[in-house]
């Protein structure tokens, strides 16, 4: 085996090899929030499209996102029902509502869902158990992944309170917990029957829905169903399947706005920063060894072997740069995801991806800094 | 003793060349030698003529500003000559291409007046550098051998240690392990001992000595030190780029 000299040339000394990981670590870390940020939206954009018992979803062609919807009549979704693949339908309705905290008494805005109770196609910790309270009027089921600022409602629950607050100024009971989470559509959410839903939104039209559930019967062909559908309803709905769905709520925030492009921004930043750290480092190292590289020159060694050398040490450090990288930014992500209940936690994608940044940023780097190689004269250290 | 006058020198060249050139190591045929362009363009080297023979010791001396590094970097092939004739192992320099030219330092092991050891480096690794260049040799014999080398110049406790640890006498005899460990055909030395007090540069001048006869390899050495002639089988006296003076000298045993 060769003597490692990239190795140890960067290995000798400790400190400045500190500073350096430091730094690519620092961008790593930049990299690293940005896309989890980035992958956090358009996760939790979906979770609840995920949840959805459903195979085939309708909506009105005016909606942008589920929090955006406009409404279009249940006639369509159960005119679906002709069609012989479909076994089942379920309406939904959505709207924002306006909480009151029960403790603190400040009012914020929750996303609410109701749907038939009997029906119940969302597939979400907690609400098994609890659905037939909502057959109760005026009862509701509430997201104990909300943000703190909707109060401490898993607590009160715990010590056996019944909580009663007020939603666009009518009083409700919580009448039990089920987990989704916050998203950047809503900081909480809540779930109600469909009946009560109208209750609380006395301007909302019965049969006036925002989402069309489909369920089709077992084996059958989606493919089919979905042309059959296509020729069975009207221009006046849209129709997707569950990926098509969860695609196009992911498309409204990769296009529709400014999010996709902020954070690619933030990655490039970093990516940025990481290049020019990495260029320091290795410039000052080819500069600092430069009567050394003379004299392995004057031995009969060639331009390739330092070429190859600066970039053995790029790799090294993009590599040793990204361990401290990933475990900062695995913490930062635990910090940030109970800060802002979105779902934040390192995938081995998004860590292969940092990684492969790395070393593509540290191989820009090297291949800028080989330039100054050719001050190493031999002729020169006589 | 001054028998040996330039013309002379001419003609010991002419025969030897007229006889066979495998003793020779260097031949050297009306080199000349310019820096810069233009209207800077200044002559450092005139009409050279130097022959060195296998196993010779040769000390190359000269006021500062002579010439004499130019004509050694021209020797190991780190200048590329620009004309004459410049015979290094029986291959011409003169248009040689840069790959020519590595191929040439490949042979010739290099001392330097600052040691140049790699920081990085153990004292073992330094010398095992100039090894692997040589893509024959096993690893396991390239430890062996950069040891053994280290051990012959009375390094054997220090093969571990990193130059900053060593003296500078140590540090100048690691390097001559370095230059010496791959059996060079020649060893070019740039002012050895000029960091190194009188009783280290005078040790470090002796095992190059000792060491380039095992071998039999030829040494140049450049230097200022006038108490380190008297080692050299020959002087070759360099001023303002030409050589004076080209004297055998009668072997000495201390």
């Amino acid at each position: 085996m060769k003597t490692p000299l990239s190795w140890l040339q960067l290995t000798h000394e400790k400190a400045r090899l500190l500073i350096a990981l430091a730094g690519i670590g620092f961008a790593d870390m930049l990299m690293f929030l940005q896309l989890g940020f980035q992958a956090a939206l358009f996760e939790s954009s979906v979770t609840l499209h995920k949840a959805f018992e459903g195979d085939i979803f309708l909506m009105s062609p005016q909606s942008d996102y589920l929090g955006f919807t406009k409404q279009f009549s249940q006639r369509r979704l159960y005119e679906s029902l002709a069609v012989e693949q479909v076994e089942s339908v379920i309406p939904m309705y959505f709207n924002y509502g306006s909480w009151k905290n029960p403790v603190e008494r400040s009012t914020r805005t929750i996303f609410t869902m109701g749907f038939n109770p009997d029906k119940n196609m969302l597939d979400l910790p907690g609400i098994e158990q609890n659905i037939d309270r909502l057959k109760l009027p005026d009862y509701v089921l509430f997201d104990e992944l909300s943000r703190a600022e909707f109060g401490p409602i898993a607590d009160l629950l715990q010590q056996n309170q019944t909580v009663k607050t007020e939603i666009s100024s009518r009083k409700v009971t919580v009448g039990g917990l089920f987990s989704l989470g916050a998203s950047f559509t809503a900081d909480g959410n809540i779930i109600t029957s469909d009946t009560n839903f109208l209750r609380l939104f006395p301007d909302r039209q019965p049969g006036l829905i925002d989402l069309g559930i489909i369920r089709l019967k077992p084996g059958t062909n989606l493919e089919l169903a979905l042309v059959n559908l296509n020729n069975k309803l009207p221009q006046d709905v849209e129709i997707f399947s569950k990926a098509e769905f969860i695609q196009e709520e992911i498309a409204y925030w990769q296009n529709a706005t400014a999010i996709g492009f902020i954070f690619t921004l933030g990655t490039g930043i970093g990516f940025i920063v990481g290049t020019v750290i990495v260029y320091q480092i290795l410039y000052t190292d080819v500069a600092n060894h430069l009567a050394e590289y003379a004299t392995l020159k004057a031995m009969g060694y060639q331009d390739r072997y330092f070429i190859a050398l600066v970039f053995q040490e790029a790799v090294i450090l993009a590599v040793l740069g990204f361990i401290p990288g990933y475990a900062i930014a695995t913490g930062l992500y635990a910090l940030a995801a109970g800060a802002t209940a979105l779902p934040l936690a390192m995938t081995m994608n998004r860590a292969a991806t940092v990684l492969i940044l790395t070393i593509i940023m540290c191989c820009v780097s090297g291949s800028i800094a080989v330039r100054k190689l050719s001050a190493a004269d031999p002729a020169d250290i006589f | 003793m001054l028998f040996t006058d330039l013309s002379v020198n001419y003609l010991n060249q002419k025969m030897n060349s007229s006889q066979s050139t495998i003793n020779q190591v260097v031949n050297i045929k009306n080199l000349d030698h310019f820096f810069g362009e233009g209207k800077l363009k200044k002559q450092i080297l005139f009409d050279i003529n130097l022959t060195l023979n296998t196993g010779e010791v040769i000390i190359l001396k000269g006021p500062s500003g002579s010439g004499k590094t130019t004509l050694l970097t021209l020797m190991g092939g780190l200048r590329s000559p620009q004309s004459g004739s410049l015979l290094v192992f029986g291959e011409e320099l003169v248009g040689a291409n840069k790959n020519q030219l590595v191929q040439i330092r490949r042979n010739i092991g290099y001392i330097f007046q600052d040691h140049n050891l790699l920081a990085s480096l153990t004292a073992r690794q330094n010398v095992q550098m100039s090894l692997e260049l040589h893509h024959n040799i096993k690893t396991s014999e390239i430890e062996q051998r950069a040891i053994a080398l280290l051990e012959s110049v009375g390094l054997g406790e220090h093969i571990n240690y990193h130059p900053q640890n060593l003296s500078g006498g140590q540090k100048q005899r690691v390097a001559i392990a370095r230059a010496l460990v791959s059996h060079p055909k020649m060893v070019l030395a740039d002012e050895p001992t000029a960091a190194l007090d009188s009783k280290s540069g005078r040790d470090v001048v002796e095992l190059m000595q000792q060491l380039a006869r095992e071998q039999g390899c030829t040494i140049l050495i450049v230097t200022h030190d006038n108490r380190i002639l008297d080692v050299a089988d020959r002087i070759v006296e360099l001023e303002d780029g030409k050589i004076t003076l080209d004297r055998e000298q009668p072997a000495i045993d201390n």
